[in-house]
């Protein structure tokens, strides 16, 4: 451990911590640009030079380690002037484009000036001329005038995605970032390079243009993209609807968590937001006459009652989702599997063929929160039938109901498949929030909200236990899935009764032992083990 | 005129020098005989720190000392490398010696790398210097067939291999780390520090960097010991170096002469004097780097602790002569364009500023100077000296200061007057 002082402030840290982040620690922001903590140290900006007592020259304390009783200063007359001096030099051929610029509101060159800068410009020359507005891939844009030459977005393609498909090409200040010939910025995880990027040289061409970023409200959830449950942010815009075309979440960005995407996100997460507000199932609705007709919660609701009452526990079969949260798959197993007695209960649905996966924060199982389900124990016991069984047994008119949560068997088991099974139940209920082939089949659709509409928690594939948020009010007419099996619950007169996801968990840590020990507030937004 | 004290260039008008018979024939790797036949490593680093020799590629850090850096323990190979990325404006000996004394050079690599421990060692030569490399290519080819070079040299058990590597042509490449980068194929960018390269060199190995003449006076200090060799020059500034005169002076030419030696004795004797007896105004002493003198501080003694007495430096030993003819408004802007032009583009200083100044110092020359350029001027300089990666920084910083300081009469005449306050008789440079 060494104990230094910076800004007068005393701090212990360990050894080999540097100084910028020793400075964090006690809450003292050092500018900086090319310094990220999850990338290698470049050292170019010079915007985090501080003042170490006894060293004639600043040092930049993105590099520079602590020593014992050292004495910093990040504020002192010399640093000032030499913070205002880097962002002179950073400015002086950027083309002070921001009212047209994507990145302002969140650019840490506007950023920095209000705090550090501030000075007059004396720039009198003519700007360096760049390139904008290049298409570098399917996701970014780039525009070099506006670059600072930090490097991350190169050595993230380097390090994180080990992709390589950028670099810095030219000298001077004629240096531009670019790809390598015939090269692209396509990798899985190229998202990534607008997030670090501090200024708008780097731009999401997803999200290029749709809002202005304060007009964009946040809140932490975890991506249901697979089952790594990387953490997020969900950016939305309820207030200026005639924006986008109505649409609601403007952009998903990854959320800081050490134990599990530290600052990434891969881009089948970051841009597989758009289900939230396409294509969604608004109202429930129930086939007549070969169409579906849509129909009030109450209608819909008295009618699943009543095939739930007339028909055997043994002809129905239950398809939970591991899409859907603990607390959903909890309440369904209150009912259908406490109350009802039902037996045929199999969330695992086989995925898809091929899909892609990796060793870093992609993971074959698409869902995210299949290790919940297992938790909860949403699996066929004491001779009920696996999934492949119901469907066997549909076609031999043994299963005459099947309720499926949101599973598009269709897409994922083939037509040919599931087709026949599908047409010769007495009544196939789809619950869930898109409509997708498998809906083609539905007697009743029962609209869920989507994880951005609701609260709950998901459990990663390391026993993560991680807390969703509701950003949005669920649209049109979905409801969570809990609501939904405790109004059918109210038609069948059987006690299943809560208030809010908090209370349905303080029931699943009573009776699951795995959860033992958990409260909802423990969670909090990093999640916690299961025990 | 002094005594004739040369040490690498006695005998370069020997016919021949370059081939191994004549090098040999000449007394030509006697060094290295004595240091692999009858000295040990320790005894050779000793004898280089009683030398006194500086590193000649720049810096002037102690020989000797630099190389007891590299660690003695440890696992990983060490390496040698060679910088011939001579790129200095005004420098032009690195290349002399290499035309026409490989194996002096060759002599100094072997001897090195065997006081050091060192088994693979490469040369670092400038894209541009196509003839010395081929130069240098033929003599290790001689120097492998005579077993000088290779396996097992003078049988010893001593093996060496030696490796030409041609850069791209970057001035930059001339900073050591930058010339490590570019030897591992990638661009040349300068590395932070620490660690240095006697840790963590090349391919992340301890490695030795040095200077061609620095290497080249290693044979003729084992030969005649450290001692005496510092008795040539003066204290702490050892032997004689390589001068590369330039300028508006009678004589120009590579001159190797005892350190120490007054500057206006390099000018007027050696170099004949000042062309047209036209009236000296400025001299740059140390290469273009190195912050100009004014004609009256040219009594100074040319060695590294005189010439830093009156804030400048010896640098790479180029001395750049100015006459009164010379619009400092204009040679400032040429050297600034050169270090626009070579700046990586890196770390944000150098990147930009460079380019500012240019910028600035164009518009001055082109009549358009608004009053403050040069206060402007200085403030760029000052916020890019000592906040870069690299000493490329400093290297800008410094002459515009020097040059703006000492003849800011001339920035001021061209700013108010539109014009120069010299009648040039030197061909417009600016485009």
């Amino acid at each position: 451990m060494h104990t230094l002082t910076i800004d007068g402030k005393e701090i212990r840290v360990e050894r080999g911590t540097t100084i910028l982040e020793a400075a964090k620690k006690i809450g003292i922001e050092i500018p900086h640009y090319c310094y990220h903590p999850g990338l290698s140290i470049a050292g170019n900006c010079r915007m985090c030079l501080v003042e170490i007592e006894g060293i004639p020259k600043l040092q930049i304390s993105c590099y520079t380690p602590v020593s014992d009783g050292i004495k910093v200063h990040t504020r002192s007359e010399r640093v000032i002037k030499a913070r205002q001096a880097i962002l002179e030099f950073l400015l002086i051929n950027h083309p002070l484009d921001c009212p047209v610029c994507d990145q302002a509101g969140e650019c840490y060159l506007q950023i920095y000036y209000m705090r550090h800068g501030l000075y007059n410009s004396t720039f009198l020359e003519d700007k360096v001329k760049k390139k904008k507005a290049l298409v570098i891939g399917p996701t970014v844009i780039l525009d070099s005038e506006r670059c600072i030459l930090c490097g991350r977005c190169v050595r993230f393609c380097d390090e994180i995605s080990k992709s390589s498909e950028l670099g810095i090409f030219n000298r001077g200040d004629h240096s531009e970032i670019s790809t390598f010939p015939k090269k692209e910025l396509n990798n899985k995880y190229s998202g990534n390079v607008v997030d670090i990027c501090p200024v708008g040289a780097l731009t999401d061409r997803d999200f290029r243009f749709k809002c202005r970023v304060w007009y964009l409200k946040e809140k932490p959830s975890i991506c249901p993209g697979c089952s790594n449950g990387c953490n997020i942010w969900i950016h939305y815009n309820v207030d200026r609807t005639y924006k986008a075309e109505g649409k609601r979440v403007m952009r998903i960005k990854p959320r800081f968590n050490e134990e599990v995407n530290k600052w990434w996100i891969c881009d089948e997460g970051r841009y597989g937001y758009k289900f939230v507000d396409d294509n969604r199932i608004e109202k429930p609705y129930i086939r007549q006459h070969g169409k579906l007709i849509p129909v009030s919660w109450d209608m819909v609701i008295e009618k699943i009652a009543g095939l739930l009452k007339k028909y055997p526990p043994k002809s129905i079969g239950i398809v939970p989702s591991p899409q859907c949260t603990n607390e959903d798959n909890f309440v369904l197993k209150k009912l259908f599997s406490e109350h009802l007695g039902m037996k045929n209960i199999d969330y695992r649905v086989p995925s898809q063929l091929n899909v892609y996966s990796d060793d870093f924060l992609i993971r074959e199982d698409k869902n995210p929160n299949s290790r919940g389900c297992e938790e909860l124990g949403l699996f066929p016991k004491d001779k009920g039938l696996e999934l492949k069984d119901m469907l066997r047994e549909a076609k031999n008119k043994k299963i005459k109901i099947l309720y499926l949560m949101n599973h598009d068997l269709v897409k994922k088991m083939g037509r040919e498949e599931v087709a026949f099974a599908l047409s010769s139940v007495d009544s196939l209920i789809f619950q869930g929030t898109n409509f997708n082939e498998t809906v083609e089949f539905a007697d009743f659709l029962l609209p869920s909200s989507t994880f951005a509409e609701k609260d709950g928690t998901f459990i990663n594939q390391s026993g993560r236990v991680q807390k969703i948020n509701k950003a949005l009010e669920p649209l049109g007419d979905s409801l969570p899935e809990w609501k939904i099996f405790v109004k059918i619950a109210r038609e069948l007169g059987i006690p299943v009764e809560y208030g809010d996801p908090e209370e349905i968990f303080f029931d699943i840590t009573k009776e699951i032992s795995s959860f033992l020990g958990l409260s909802y507030s423990l969670i909090g937004d990093e999640g916690i083990n299961l025990y | 005129m002094e005594e004739d004290l040369r040490i690498l260039t006695k005998n370069i008008n020997i016919e021949g020098l370059t081939g191994i018979d004549i090098y040999l024939y000449s007394g030509g790797y006697r060094g290295l005989r004595k240091a692999l036949k009858e000295m040990s490593p320790d005894e050779i680093i000793e004898e280089v720190k009683k030398s006194n020799l500086r590193g000649l590629g720049g810096a002037g850090f102690p020989t000797g000392v630099k190389w007891t850096f590299l660690p003695r323990e440890t696992d990983k190979p060490r390496y040698l490398a060679v910088n011939v990325d001579e790129g200095e404006p005004g420098t032009f000996k690195d290349r002399y010696l290499l035309l026409n004394n490989p194996h002096l050079f060759l002599e100094g690599i072997i001897i090195t790398c065997y006081a050091l421990d060192i088994h693979v060692a490469y040369v670092y030569i400038r894209g541009e210097y196509t003839k010395p490399a081929r130069v240098l290519q033929k003599a290790i080819e001689e120097a492998q067939r005579e077993g000088i070079l290779g396996k097992n040299i003078y049988g010893k058990g001593f093996d060496l291999d030696l490796i030409i590597y041609k850069g791209a042509g970057a001035y930059i490449c001339g900073e050591e780390t930058a010339m490590l980068e570019s030897l591992e194929g990638k661009k040349g960018w300068p590395r932070l520090k620490p660690p240095f390269p006697a840790l963590r060199g090349l391919f992340d190995c301890p490695t030795l960097v040095n200077n061609v003449e620095t290497l080249c006076f290693i044979p003729m200090i084992i030969d005649m010991g450290g001692e005496e060799f510092a008795r040539i020059g003066r204290e702490k500034s050892g032997g004689t170096r390589l001068f590369s005169l330039s300028g508006h002076v009678n004589r120009p030419g590579l001159y190797e002469l005892p350190l120490g030696i007054p500057l206006r004795e390099i000018i007027y004797e050696y170099g004949g004097g000042i062309k047209n007896n036209n009236r000296l105004k400025a001299v740059i002493p140390g290469g273009s780097s190195s912050p100009v003198l004014k004609a009256e501080e040219v009594d100074v003694n040319m060695d590294f602790d005189s010439i830093a007495k009156i804030g400048s430096m010896l640098g790479s030993g180029a001395i750049i002569v100015m006459d009164e003819y010379t619009c400092m408004v204009e040679a400032l802007y040429i050297l600034v364009r050169f270090y626009a032009h070579e700046s990586c583009g890196q770390c944000t200083p150098c990147r930009e500023g460079c380019g500012w100044m240019e910028k600035v110092l164009k518009r001055i020359l082109k009549g358009d100077g608004r009053i403050g350029d040069t206060e402007n001027l200085l403030r760029i300089a000052a916020n890019i000296l000592g906040n870069t990666i690299c000493p490329l920084g400093d290297a800008v910083a410094l002459p515009v200061q020097s040059f703006i300081n000492k003849f800011r009469h001339e920035f001021e005449y061209h700013i108010r007057v539109k014009k120069c306050n010299i009648e040039s008789k030197y061909p417009f440079f600016i485009d």
